[in-house]
């Protein structure tokens, strides 16, 4: 056992290697990981290593099979599957990169806040939580970005207005397991204010859960993100886009699959790899995460 | 119990009161309104006025609403901006497609769901867990329009066994409907069982280790019998929220499946109705899609207190 005098707090630095060391060291979190880190070197890396232009047209190759030069074929417009399918996350995971804390950092601090403070103010606010989680996920969104257009400077704060409204109740929850205990009584004898309070002694605790509670947003970001793209609400051609690969390449099914199966496996093997290091996280952690259903 | 059910009743009326007043704000502070969409370029001078003052569009937001939410509980939804039809005439057809495939893939879904989340559990870690648990994992966390483009390319462009598209118009008669629906429902079911059957599996895993499950099984009692008469009846009653929760997403997540498939469902009509500006439809379908959520919830509720005498009495969690 550690002798409390000698006894040293881990720093932040080797907190996060133990948690990575344990999330590595179960096979489907070594998986996922390994999955999500593989994307994110991908789209830092991706211009410099794709072999055509994401634009270049080849009208003599539309909708051509595998070949040498082209791996994976070509789309209807004779561009390179493999080159847009390797760019194709790149705009998704710059959005929802950002989109993703944002809406951790405001759900996660006024769920917070309204759980320290109770009373009126969380009865009113749980409600109109729980008014925004009936509305559809999809609905809620359209209708800002139909009024405000597709471009990233909308799509980045509406997916994190949305996605942090969830977000709310987590923390809240988690504070409300906190707030009983022993030292917030003590630091509350002590005087400290509110402010205080959340800062030194709620965040620090609800900090795991909402970690977690991070990466799930991330991957239903992911998933809400693609398929406005597919549904022609998200990114503007010719940007390569794995929701927008999948719409344009349907009609052409039958005569070249690849051009849909393709970047079906780059968003699946990202949106999988996410949720299974979400899961490894949540058990590195300790935090006992309910399944939910996406909202 | 009376006391308790009137409160959840009222509890679920106030946050579809909420969900009005969030419908209504929402649309009245973005940009245009219903005369601008409807006259597009020529929304100017005169015009404009005379289309404000038709519709009453000039009466303070407070009237307006009272006299938007007074009919909608009348179940009069209003007057589409542009075909000037009666909403609740075009939502109907519409709703009952909707409920073709909800149903369809809760038929389906859920008694799947049952058997595989148990078998799951009861032989857990084995060969058919991990094949069972690794499906549902990918099949609920891919996105629908991905796992719907997959099984047309497989079933309909490959193997050519059922239509990968619906033609059929929105008021015929529902045995038109097959088999083009079928391929929507399998996708629906496909996202709906992995859902609750990760649940129903987590929730019998728990029980099995529970004290009294213990109990039975150091007593002798033979395993069948622990699993029917002891794990099962309390390892299912959380199910009932979950299958709740699932069905609400469903509505969301019908959305995509219904573009993907052309089906011409309450999701489709949402989509276009807000492509097109329609604000009146969107309000209207955003109102019953909220309703059923809060409604659906509500049951579950109610279903899970009938079932669980402890909940009877005790205060309810997530009042």
């Amino acid at each position: 056992m550690d002798d409390p005098a000698t006894y040293q707090r881990p720093g932040p630095l080797a907190r996060f290697l133990t948690v990575i060391s344990d999330i590595v060291s179960r096979p489907s979190g070594a998986i996922g990981l390994g999955l999500v880190a593989l994307h994110l070197l991908l789209a830092l890396s991706g211009p410099w290593i794709v072999p055509y232009s994401f634009t270049e047209m080849n009208a003599g190759l539309m909708l051509s099979q595998p070949s040498s030069a082209h791996w994976l074929g070509t789309d209807h417009l004779g561009r390179d599957t493999l080159t847009r399918t390797l760019l194709g996350g790149r705009e998704a995971i710059l959005v929802t990169g950002i989109a993703t804390p944002l809406a951790v950092l405001w759900g996660g601090l006024l769920g917070v806040f309204v759980g320290l403070a109770g009373g009126r103010l969380d009865e009113v606010l749980m409600r109109i939580v729980d008014a925004f989680l009936s509305l559809p996920w999809i609905l809620k969104m359209l209708v800002l970005i139909v009024t405000f257009g597709t471009g990233i400077e909308v799509l980045i704060p509406t997916l994190a207005f949305f996605y942090g409204i969830p977000v709310i109740r987590i923390a809240r929850a988690a504070t409300h397991d906190v707030v009983a205990r022993d030292f917030v009584q003590a630091a509350r004898a002590r005087g400290h204010g509110r402010a205080t309070i959340i800062w030194r002694e709620l965040l620090p605790n609800v900090r795991d859960a909402l970690l977690v509670e991070g990466a799930m947003r991330w991957s239903w970001m992911l998933l809400a993100f693609s398929s406005l793209s597919f549904l022609g609400f998200g990114v503007s051609p010719p940007t390569p886009d794995w929701g927008l690969m999948i719409a344009d390449a349907r009609g052409f099914m039958s005569f070249s699959p690849l051009g849909v199966l393709a970047p079906m496996v780059g968003l699946s093997s990202l949106i999988i790899g996410i949720n299974l290091t979400a899961d490894a996280l949540a058990k590195a952690l300790g935090i006992d995460r309910a399944q939910k259903a996406p909202v | 119990m009376l006391a308790m059910l009137l409160r959840r009743l009222g509890l679920g009326a106030i946050t579809v009161w909420i969900v009005s007043v969030i419908i209504f704000v929402g649309v009245e502070i973005l940009p245009g309104d219903a005369c601008t969409a409807f006259l597009e370029r020529e929304a100017k001078g005169k015009l404009l006025e005379n289309c404000r003052e038709d519709l009453g569009l000039n009466r303070s937001a407070i009237t307006r609403y009272a006299e938007w939410a007074g009919n909608a509980l009348r179940g009069d939804l209003g007057v589409s901006a542009n075909g000037q039809k009666q909403i609740s005439e075009l939502v109907g057809f519409r709703l009952r497609n909707t409920l073709l495939l909800a149903s369809g893939a809760m038929l389906v879904g859920i008694p799947l769901a049952l058997f595989l989340g148990i078998v799951a559990a009861l032989w857990r870690d084995r060969p058919m867990d991990i094949m069972v648990s690794t499906t549902a994992i990918a099949a609920m966390t891919i996105p629908e329009f991905v796992s719907a483009t997959l099984l047309i390319l497989v079933f309909s462009v490959w193997l050519g066994w059922v239509p990968g598209i619906v033609l059929t118009s929105a008021n015929a008669p529902l045995a038109e409907f097959f088999p083009e629906v079928l391929l929507p429902i399998g996708v629906l079911t496909l996202v709906m069982t992995a859902h609750i059957l990760r649940t129903v599996r987590s929730s019998v895993i728990e029980t099995m280790a529970s004290d009294y499950a213990q109990m039975a099984l150091l007593k002798g009692l033979p395993y069948w019998q622990i699993v029917f008469r002891h794990i099962l009846p309390n390892a299912l009653l959380p199910t009932i929220n979950v299958v709740a929760l699932t069905i609400a997403w469903l509505l969301g997540g019908v959305v995509v499946i219904e573009t993907v498939f052309n089906y011409p469902g309450l999701g489709r009509m949402m989509i276009d109705s807000i492509s097109d500006r329609d604000l009146p439809v969107t309000q209207a379908i955003a109102l019953i899609i909220a309703t059923v959520y809060v409604g659906v919830n509500l049951l579950a509720d109610l279903l899970t207190m009938i079932a669980n005498p402890r909940l009877r009495t005790v205060h309810m969690r997530r009042s």
